[in-house]
């Protein structure tokens, strides 16, 4: 857990970086810090392990007093994730993320050994461990970067906008995996972005900053989304919260309906659409009614699948939009097809969701 | 080549003894201008000051300075001891800005990582920042090494050893074999010792060779 309490950063040239900071990080949860530039996002996430040293305020990380640590002592049971990475060029893959093992006085052999099995836990083939840093991708040198905070197993990781400088896929892929790591590690992660869509996608919750160092609001994703405090955070959270914010609304009330079902070979339907399953049941795309028979070449690709167990309405709603038929396939866990779902039916379905997120 | 032959131990020893006056400085001086370098990296004001005075300090002429070394060492004039303190100064002054550069180039990324991680100031510039500077020290001591094999010879004028005895005992004899003997010799030490420090610098930095192989800069 990380305390703020009252905590201040006023700069020797009197700019306010942080303003009377009140929030506590919770234990085993992602809390992200986001805002424009200049909010004071990184200046707080930088006290924390005391990069920064805080003007007033109380800071404490584990209940420990940030401010009554050795800083080196400090550091080195936080781990840290910066953008760009920042390995070390001149030393390898391996020996990069042994770096804190090695500082704490873990025998080399030890510190190695822990540092190939990260590797495979953040998905780095271990052959890249005698490599430099100059010689992996940007993605992969991000991955060593996360490899290294967690390696002397740290209960706290600091990231610093870890993934605003790789191209959008490989973000998108980062996150999923820092969201599976973190499902199975439970850190107390604190994570820096001015990019509002990664703040949402990775936070449990989310504190918004705005400029001057003041926080805007401190909330879970979902309530950001639908009931932002002031129109600094409306605007913030960007357009098309609403739709957004159903991605936070538990789709477990729709009901599912049914769905035309036909096999290659089969006759076309005599009207509308049927969705084409393979022989499994999964869904492979749509046909349109006409004569002859279900050929492979004459499947029309079908819109996103609405997963049953881990649905929200917004995968409900969207797979029923995106879907030629206007009928949204749902799929189960192994994806095969479980049922229809329309978007008449998620908006039907949203009064008790909204009542269940509120409850 | 017959004179060099006929004169094959003189010349060795004079080749052994070049080589001390000129390796022991220099040795010395990487040892000195390291911390120096490092110190002027604390402030802007000391930057300034300190790389000033190394520069100011290389435009004095060596031959005052082998001359007044005793009267300010205390030494006798004939003592080896100011020619390997001059010629440290001279390197310190050489290599004071190259390590104030080189450590200026590290990246503060990588310098902010390692204070991240928990690296006291100490083990951070031993671990991390020095031998990122590496490349850049090693390109001034090749300078330095060279420049000072080539000033060991300004000694002979005033009586010490080395191979620019053979400059100055070769004009009082008129011998030509003996002169062009030790040109070609200071110009092959030179050779060896730039090649040795070059082969060095790359055997203690893998990683540049990786970096270039890929062609990029970070």
């Amino acid at each position: 857990m990380i305390e703020f309490r009252g905590v201040t950063k006023r700069f020797p040239d009197g700019t306010v970086a942080v303003d009377g900071l009140d929030l506590v990080a919770e234990q085993g949860r992602i809390t992200v810090f986001v805002g424009p530039s200049g909010c004071g996002k990184t200046t707080s996430l930088r006290m924390i392990n005391r990069m920064i040293e805080p003007t007033e305020g109380e800071l404490r990380v584990e209940g420990q007093d940030v401010l009554a640590a050795d800083p080196a002592q400090l550091r080195r049971g936080i781990g840290y994730v910066i953008q760009h990475a920042g390995l070390f060029p001149h030393r390898t893959i391996v020996d990069n993320i042994a770096t804190v093992p090695m500082l704490i006085g873990r025998g080399k052999k030890a510190a190695r050994d822990r540092a190939m099995e990260l590797m495979e836990t953040v998905g780095l083939d271990t052959a890249m461990a005698k490599r430099y840093p100059a010689q992996l991708s940007g993605g992969q040198q991000q991955r060593v970067g996360v490899a290294r905070a967690l390696a002397a197993d740290p209960p706290v990781l600091l990231m610093d906008e870890p993934f605003s400088a790789v191209d959008p896929i490989v973000r998108e892929s980062l996150q999923s995996e820092l969201l599976r790591l973190q499902s199975e590690l439970g850190k107390t992660i604190v994570f820096v972005t001015h990019d509002i869509d990664e703040a949402i996608k990775l936070g449990d919750k989310v504190a918004v900053f705005r400029v001057g160092g003041k926080l805007a609001q401190y909330d879970e994703p979902g309530v950001l989304l639908s009931r932002p405090v002031d129109d600094f955070v409306d605007n913030f959270v960007g357009r098309d919260r609403g739709y957004r914010g159903l991605g936070f609304l538990s789709s477990d009330t729709i009901a599912l309906g049914s769905l035309p079902m036909v096999s290659v070979g089969d006759p076309r339907p005599g009207d509308g659409w049927a969705v084409v399953l393979d022989t499994g049941g999964r869904p492979l795309g749509w046909v349109e009614a006409g004569d002859g028979q279900v050929t492979e070449d004459g499947i029309v690709p079908g819109g996103s699948l609405y997963d049953v167990g881990s649905g929200s309405l917004r995968g409900a709603l969207d797979a029923a939009l995106s879907s030629p038929s206007g009928l949204g396939v749902a799929v189960d866990a192994e994806g095969r097809v479980a049922g229809s779902v329309t978007a008449d039916a998620v908006l039907a379905a949203l009064p008790a969701a909204r009542d269940d997120a509120a409850a | 080549m017959t004179w060099f032959l006929g004169n094959l131990d003189v010349v060795l020893r004079l080749l052994r003894e070049h080589l001390v006056f000129s390796l022991v400085p220099v040795a010395l001086g990487l040892l000195l201008a390291i911390p120096l370098g490092w110190v002027a990296n604390r402030t802007a004001t000391l930057r300034t000051v300190m790389t000033n005075a190394a520069g100011l300090l290389y435009t004095i002429p060596s031959l005052a300075v082998f001359v007044f070394m005793p009267a300010i060492l205390g030494t006798q004039i004939l003592d080896p001891v100011n020619v390997v303190v001059a010629l440290t100064i001279y390197t310190v002054a050489l290599l004071v800005r190259t390590v104030s550069d080189a450590l200026t180039a590290v990246s503060g990324n990588v310098v902010d990582a390692a204070n991240a991680m928990g690296y006291t100031p100490l083990r951070r510039f031993v671990g991390v920042e020095l031998p990122l500077a590496v490349p850049v020290i090693v390109a001034g001591l090749r300078v330095a090494a060279v420049s000072t094999i080539s000033l060991v010879t300004v000694g002979a004028v005033i009586g010490f050893g080395g191979l620019g005895l053979m400059f100055t005992e070769g004009f009082n004899r008129s011998n030509d074999a003996q002169i062009v003997t030790g040109i070609v010799l200071v110009l092959l030490l030179a050779l060896v010792v730039d090649s040795a420090l070059l082969l060095a610098g790359k055997l203690l930095t893998p990683w540049e060779r990786a970096r270039r192989a890929v062609g990029r800069t970070t």
